[in-house]
């Protein structure tokens, strides 16, 4: 052959890792641009609910039962279960705006908290979603595809949990941040090490952050069977942490709200700053969207991709130690209702960009909250919230049949660019 | 007559875009009919169509007078209608005989295929239009001339009588290219008609019997050769006068700034690519490069910039030696990389146009204060260096791959250009671009000779490197076989050189 173009070689997963890349060319600016990146993600999330209803019904006795007896009995069946479905759903997640009312016109503290719990309660279930969304997101924009969220949340788990428990006597204000960092460097290793095998020898990321994961599991099934276990129990779970460890929780029991969230916010934030704002971020960027080019504008990608590593899994730690330092105040096996792949739909859904981390983090976090009380009211098992993700991801991985099934143009075909004809004609 | 071929009305619209705007041609049997126009004109999309990739949204293909309907490239190669692709469609671990078969595969019974028939044809093949290739050789072990030719057999094994060309001497040496036309003339005179798709004007008055010109997707007109000359063709492509004549004003060359010393350098295959290679390059003097492409330079141009490590030898720049340093640093010592593949190597297509301005310097003040990036200094150098280098584009913040080849082109040039520097390593600065764009290019550069900069020009177009260059080093197979001054060197010296073949071989 005449010419070998390194970059035309491509096989169908590098076409589809490209799909899933974030989308970070600037059609306009402002509301319109916003609507722009925002269009396909929402359109995705109807379609995911549409979806979901469907197989609802399909899966109702009451639906068959219904259509039994005929047309008109049959789709008010169909009307009734959708409805009860997606009711209980939005009260287990948001609270019934029935309650809320009448709790506020009582004036009763205790029934105002009793109606707003749902809701605050799923901001505690968004809160590890937006650390574990912001390590994906992070190394999505990297060019890293960071599988190891999972494996780097239990080390984080792990290493908080330890600093909770075994240091005593120090102030809160030591102590939360020690155990915070504790856990953002357990994930961080956890992370440097596929970065650092991906950058010497070119070990794909992605094998190698999925095989840390089970290493990840097994060493804590064996830390807390063994040294970290509780010395007065045979069950697997750590210590309670200290109580200058806890996150401040702002109300009394049973609602669990917790300081987390506003770490989160903070976090989401600061990401937000290092990658637009910093020129390590523009580094990272460049990396993560050409790594040609960044080498020949004397970027060094090896550094970038342990760096990026390294940084990614540290987010995913501090999930973990969110978990153990607000949630449940220690370490036990199966703390995490598997965040860390959930976060990679929810990278996806939010473009991987920190505002849409925190977005689709929130909408995450309130379907798994509503999803708890849907399955106790309805029976529709909680797995439902699976299948939502799936659809969802499946949609924003194949941005095109969102776009033809709802007849959306490509963003840049509605240009038109006069720039697209030769200069001098 | 009746025309062999005859695009009526053809129009083909993409989102945004009108690339064919109702185009009329009419191909007479046995002419070579050129059709010209920079890059983006709707020359290939035209073609597309009747080879039957695209269909028309308005328009009809008639072929000898009847109304023919292509609807992909098996109709078209049924009503004899054939193309030879710039990128050979051939695999390179099959032979010539069955590459050629592909697709048509002679068979003994039984389905065994029948590869001594093949090869038999092939050979009439080869005499009756004097396309000489060796039916049993591996394509790997072709040079790319014959390669070509083998892309053409494929076409007449299929009785095609409309050949169609596209960009063929994109590849080919000069010798080759003449080869080429030879052969083409040959098959005309069989009764082949020929479509030459071009861009080169100088090609277009060698061989073509008519040319027509398309601009924007509009047919702006057709002509001659005996009518027309190359600047009246730029002129109908481009749409004003283009000054084709470069005028390269008096050497003044100073002291050494890029030497290089028996360079050796392994290419990714851990083969040599680099043999023993040493030149200088003084201020203010443009050193050209010539060759075929794939015969080092481009791992001659990495070793350079820093982006590859050389096995042996050494590189100075202004007196320091640079030979294992970091990209970043020689960059930082004021040199300036027009790199080959601008999309793959020279910016990111999805970052805006500001964000690709400031590639090479993001990382230092004023672009960036300790650790901040500085936007609002950032946009107003990019808007500055927008309305310096006459780039197109809608503004700093649209995104780079949107932009034409030439306006991208001028992206990287406006970054390189607008730095401090004292070497400018130009690889193929021109590839893929139009007349226009080339020229600016071409000016720039010369403005930059004569302001003292050093100049690497590595270029595969030969008349590039003899317009630009104050002295030509041609390359071949990793060694440099001579370094002529361009005031005595001829065309057809240079054109044996890039072939491999030595003055002695010439002489004796």
């Amino acid at each position: 052959m005449t010419e070998e173009k390194k970059s035309n070689e491509k096989n169908a997963g590098q076409i589809l890792l490209e799909e899933l890349e974030p989308n970070t060319g600037q059609k306009a600016r402002g509301f319109k641009g916003f609507w722009l990146s925002i269009r396909i993600p929402i359109l995705a999330v109807f379609s995911g609910l549409v979806l979901s209803a469907i197989l609802i019904i399909l899966t109702s006795e009451d639906v068959y039962a219904g259509f039994g007896a005929g047309l008109g009995p049959g789709f008010r069946a169909v009307w009734n279960v959708v409805v009860d479905s997606y009711g209980a759903l939005f009260a287990g997640s948001l609270g019934s705006p029935a309650q809320i009312v009448s709790a506020l016109q009582s004036g009763d503290g205790l029934a105002i908290r009793r109606a707003f719990n749902p809701f605050l309660e799923s901001l505690v279930a968004s809160t590890p979603y937006i650390f574990a969304g912001l390590a994906v997101a992070l190394g999505f924009r990297s060019g890293l595809f960071n599988i190891g969220v999972e494996g780097q949340l239990f080390l984080g788990a792990i290493f908080s949990a330890f600093v909770g428990y075994s240091i005593t006597g120090v102030p809160a204000i030591i102590h939360i941040p020690l155990a915070l960092l504790a856990g953002a460097l357990g994930g961080a290793i956890w992370g440097f090490i596929p970065g650092w095998l991906k950058a010497k020898t070119g070990g794909h990321e992605v094998i190698n952050t999925i095989m840390m994961n089970y290493i990840a599991f097994r060493l804590s099934e064996w830390l807390l069977t063994g040294p970290m276990k509780r010395p007065d129990s045979y069950n697997p779970i750590s210590p309670t942490i200290s109580e200058n460890a806890m996150l401040y929780r702002f109300f009394q029991d049973p609602i669990r709200f917790h300081a987390g969230f506003f770490i989160a916010l903070a976090v989401a934030w600061a990401a937000y700053w290092f990658l637009f704002k910093t020129k390590w971020g523009f580094n990272f960027r460049s990396v993560g969207a050409n790594p040609n080019a960044a080498r020949y504008a004397g970027m060094n990608i090896t550094t970038t991709t342990v760096l990026a590593m390294a940084l990614s899994g540290a987010l995913a730690g501090l999930a973990g130690a969110n978990e153990v330092l607000g949630v449940n105040h220690n370490l036990a096996l199966a703390f995490s209702s598997g965040y860390g792949f959930d976060s990679i739909a929810l990278a996806l859904l939010g473009n991987s960009h920190p505002l849409g981390v925190v977005l689709a983090s929130l909408l995450f976090g309130t379907l798994r909250n509503g999803a708890t009380k849907m399955m106790v009211v309805t029976g529709i098992p909680i797995d439902i919230i699976s299948v939502l993700q799936a659809v969802i991801l499946m949609f924003i991985a194949a941005p095109a049949i969102i776009r033809t099934i709802y007849r959306l143009r490509k963003p840049k075909d509605e240009e038109e660019d006069s720039t697209l004809q030769s200069f001098g004609g | 007559m009746t025309p062999i071929l005859e695009l009526r009305g053809i129009t083909k619209r993409f989102p945004g875009v009108l690339a064919n705007d109702s185009i009329d041609l009419t191909l007479e049997k046995g002419e070579i009919h050129a059709l010209l126009g920079e890059n983006g004109a709707g020359k290939t999309t035209l073609m597309n169509i009747l080879y039957g990739l695209y269909d028309p949204d308005e328009g009809e293909v008639f072929i000898q007078g009847e109304k023919a309907k292509i609807e992909s490239p098996t109709d078209a190669i049924e009503q004899g209608i054939g193309m030879v692709h710039q990128h050979f469609m051939l695999i390179p671990v099959f032979t010539v005989t069955e590459n050629v078969m592909l697709g048509e595969e002679a068979v003994k019974a039984g389905g065994i295929l029948d590869r001594a028939l093949a090869a038999g044809d092939i050979r009439t093949i080869s005499e009756k239009y004097h396309l000489e290739v060796p039916p049993e050789a591996y394509i790997k072990d072709l040079p790319v001339g014959v390669q070509q030719r083998v892309e053409i057999i494929k076409l007449l094994y299929r009785k095609a009588d409309i050949l169609i060309f596209d960009e063929p001497t994109a590849v080919l040496t000069p010798q080759e290219a003449d080869e080429l036309f030879k052969i083409m003339r040959s098959l005309t005179e069989q009764g082949k008609s020929i479509i030459f798709i071009t861009h080169k004007l100088r090609e277009v008055l060698d061989v073509a019997d008519r040319i027509t010109v398309i601009r924007r997707g509009k047919v702006i007109g057709t002509t001659t050769p005996q009518d027309a000359n190359q600047a009246k063709l730029a002129e109908m492509m481009v749409g004003r006068e283009v000054d084709l004549e470069l005028e390269r004003s008096e050497l003044k060359a100073g002291d050494p700034v890029l030497t290089v010393n028996d360079l050796v350098v392994a290419d990714d295959r851990n083969q040599i690519a680099v043999d023993g290679v040493s030149f200088e390059v003084r201020a203010g003097e443009v050193l050209g490069i010539a060759g075929v492409q794939g015969n080092g330079q481009t791992e001659l141009v990495e070793t350079v910039t820093g982006l590859r490590h050389p096995m042996e030898g050494d590189i100075r720049i202004l007196g320091s030696d640079v030979t294992h340093a970091a990209p970043r640093q020689i960059t930082e010592s004021g040199v300036a990389h027009v790199p080959e593949d601008r999309q793959r190597d020279g910016l990111i297509l999805s970052f805006p146009v500001v964000d690709n301005l400031a590639l090479q310097t993001y990382y230092m003040p004023p672009n960036a204060k300790g650790v901040v990036l500085q936007e609002e200094q950032m946009m107003q150098t990019a808007e500055k260096m927008i309305e310096d280098f006459d780039i197109r584009t809608p503004g700093p913040m649209t995104s780079v791959g949107s932009l034409s080849g030439g306006n991208q082109q001028k992206v990287i040039v406006a970054r390189e250009f607008s730095r401090p520097i004292k070497l400018l390593v130009a690889s193929q600065p021109t590839r893929g671009l139009d007349v226009g764009s080339i020229e600016y290019i071409h000016n720039r550069i010369l403005e930059k000779r004569d302001n003292g900069c050093a100049v690497l020009l590595v270029s595969p177009e030969l008349d590039e490197v003899m317009q630009l260059s104050d002295r030509i080093a041609v390359m071949y197979r990793g060694k440099i076989l001579a370094i002529l001054d361009s005031a005595e060197a001829r065309k057809e010296q240079v054109g044996l050189l890039m072939a491999g073949i030595t003055s002695e071989v010439q002489s004796g």
